[in-house]
């Protein structure tokens, strides 16, 4: 029941959203539709949606993050399975969320300490006589690093999801006798899905426009959309082209909500 | 899980410390007031001993923060809730905050030393009578390499890099003037053109550049090349001088075909709280002997001819980095293009990023 204090206590939060959520992609939206000329157009979306440039970009973008997600959910789900089997567990977990403390800029720079030319790893190549590699700036590179900073964010939601699984459950499973693959199967992965899906949101969506990791480990020979939007905002200063191609983001976010949260009705039957 | 607890714990104190100690740094510092100097720079741009000296001299206290960009600049004063006092872009960027009415003009009556500035670097045309700004540094865009893996006689013009011998070779600076304009150069065409077809050819010209690109960075080239990742690079005389200074096989060349000429000038922004220091830090940048162990420790072209003569006599004969006249006659100095050509170049720039 919502009482008069309880609705004090939300206001908070929405003048929160309204600052910080809502105004902006009002500006956002307002901002899209100012041609460079400063007068009101479609100019911006016409130019996205007929430029090869652009739309390349974005396809390009999508298979990178649809890769990204992919690697992240391979790696973090065994780890995020096994981790709730371990004893120590809340050890275990402080390892794995130990590095989202550090500074991804930090985490950046020490990858290109270890995949220089003169870095850890082609120094080891060396020595085992396969000789220096070019690691930066590859698609590899990227994939890797893009990918070790989003575990974390992937495996957390996972481990959640499977720790929450009343162990009641599991166990009627066993009595009822499935063996340990079927009941994974049929009790265990359907009821983490949740997790898988809020993973894959954190994930895929933020990954879509990494600009900082293009540049420093991609060396700008990969691009995403985010490239695009950081050059309109901060070299062309063509903040309508940056706006349009921030709405077509967010829309597309709306679009993978709405399609991963579609498919939870379906588990839940 | 003690443990656990105990790691937590101190994690908690040691940041609030940290905290406690931000706090102190800044009330210390102090904001914005009548003994304040709000300097906004490039970054890595000044040697900080003479920062303490002008404290120390003068009294004011300096509050320094640094840019990466022109454009990331523009957009902090012009957007406002800023108080610099004093910053310090280049050319085509003055002429457009002069457009824009974002500078203050300068009264010469309070300066003093322009006249150690060789004549050739004022009353240039992004801003007659330097009614606005006084030259800082000054220098060109030009191609390092290292001779552990290019011979001499290997590169000496823009043309040299399309050699299918560098192929995933070359670092180039992440910028679309700079690049774009190293087609404009090679076939002969102004930096400054507004042509769509030779904008154009550019761009085709440049496909074939691209495989030769190892990659397209900012600061970190300096960084790169030092460490020997690359044999080539395309950035400016200033950072190819820092390189130098670290590794003795990179050498620094200006290509035949010419090449841009920049200037980067002291501007007091509209946003200034404290006109008078920034007078002051003016006047104390334009003293000779500052001039000169400024230029010795940044390694950028001083354009303060009183402060050459301070200077080695082997940083001032070198040819690449204080260029003849007959050189620096093919070397073309930025023009604010406008938002229209900015965009196209920017968007062609953008497309050859795309390109493998």
């Amino acid at each position: 029941m919502i009482t008069k204090q309880n609705r004090l206590l939300f206001f908070p939060y929405f003048i929160w959203v309204g600052l910080f959520v809502l105004v902006p992609i009002g500006l956002l939206i307002y901002q899209s539709f100012i041609g460079l000329d400063g007068g009101f157009t479609v100019a911006n979306f016409v130019t996205y949606f007929t430029s090869t440039t652009y739309l390349t970009m974005t396809i390009q973008s999508f298979i990178y993050a649809f890769i990204i997600t992919l690697i992240t959910l391979c790696i973090s789900y065994p780890t995020a399975y096994f981790l709730t089997q371990t004893k120590r567990k809340d050890l275990w977990m402080l390892l794995l969320i130990l590095p989202t403390w550090i500074n991804v800029l930090l985490k950046a720079y020490a990858f290109i300490g270890l995949l220089s030319q003169q870095g850890s790893v082609n120094t080891f190549f060396d020595w085992i006589g396969v000789g220096r590699q070019q690691l930066l700036f590859t698609n590899a590179s990227f994939l890797l690093v893009a990918t070790y900073i989003e575990i974390p964010f992937m495996l957390l939601p996972i481990y959640n999801a499977i720790e929450e699984i009343n162990p009641s459950v599991v166990q009627a499973s066993r009595d009822l006798g499935a063996n340990t693959w079927e009941t994974f199967r049929n009790v265990i992965f359907p009821l983490s899905l949740s997790g898988v899906r809020s993973g894959i949101q954190v994930v895929f969506i933020p990954s879509l426009s990494l600009f900082m990791l293009t540049r420093l480990i991609g060396g700008n020979r990969v691009i995403t959309l985010g490239t695009a939007i950081e050059q309109h905002f901060l070299v062309t200063q063509n903040w309508g082209m940056g706006s349009t191609i921030g709405i077509v983001l967010i829309v597309l976010m709306i679009i993978i909500m709405a399609g991963t949260a579609g498919r939870k009705k379906g588990v839940r039957r | 899980m003690k443990s656990l607890i105990r790691l937590g714990l101190a994690i908690v104190g040691i940041t609030g410390l940290l905290y406690l100690s931000s706090l102190f740094i800044e009330r210390s510092q102090g904001a914005a007031g009548a003994d304040t100097l709000n300097i906004f720079n490039w970054g890595d741009y000044i040697d900080p001993e003479l920062l303490e000296q002008f404290e120390e001299e003068t009294g004011y206290r300096l509050v320094y923060e640094t840019f990466d960009s022109n454009e990331s600049m523009y957009t902090k004063v012009q957007q406002g809730g800023t108080a610099y006092d004093l910053t310090i872009p280049s050319e085509y960027m003055i002429e457009r905050m002069i457009e824009e009415d974002l500078v203050l003009p300068m009264d010469h009556s309070k300066i003093e030393g322009l006249e150690n500035i060789d004549p050739e670097f004022l009353d240039l045309s992004f801003d007659p009578n330097n009614q606005y700004s006084i030259p800082y540094f000054w220098g060109t865009l030009g191609i390092v390499y290292n001779d552990k893996m290019v011979n001499e006689d290997e590169i000496s013009s823009w043309s040299d890099l399309w050699d299918p011998r560098f192929r995933e070779d070359i670092l180039f600076i992440d910028g679309a003037r700079e690049v774009i304009g190293i087609g404009l150069q090679t076939q002969g065409y102004s930096l400054n053109s507004k042509n769509d077809e030779e904008l154009q050819a550019s761009f085709d010209l440049l496909k074939g550049l691209a495989p030769n690109a190892k990659a397209l960075v900012a600061d970190e080239i300096k960084m790169y090349m030092i460490q020997e990742e690359a044999p080539v690079a395309v950035t400016f005389s200033g950072e190819a001088a820092d390189m130098m200074w670290e590794n003795e096989s990179l050498h620094y060349i200006l290509p035949k075909e010419g090449s841009n000429l920049w200037f980067d000038n002291m501007v007091i922004p509209k946003t200034s709280q404290n006109v008078e220091a920034a007078y002051a830090f003016i006047n104390f940048m334009l003293r000779p002997e500052v001039a000169a162990q400024n230029a010795d420790y940044i390694g950028y072209s001083t354009p303060n001819e009183a402060a050459m003569a301070l200077l080695p006599e082997e940083t001032t004969e070198d040819e690449q980095f204080y260029p003849s006249e007959e050189t620096i006659e093919r070397l073309e100095v930025y023009e604010d293009l406008g938002p229209i050509y900015i965009e196209k170049y920017n968007d062609l720039f953008l497309e050859f990023k795309m390109l493998r």
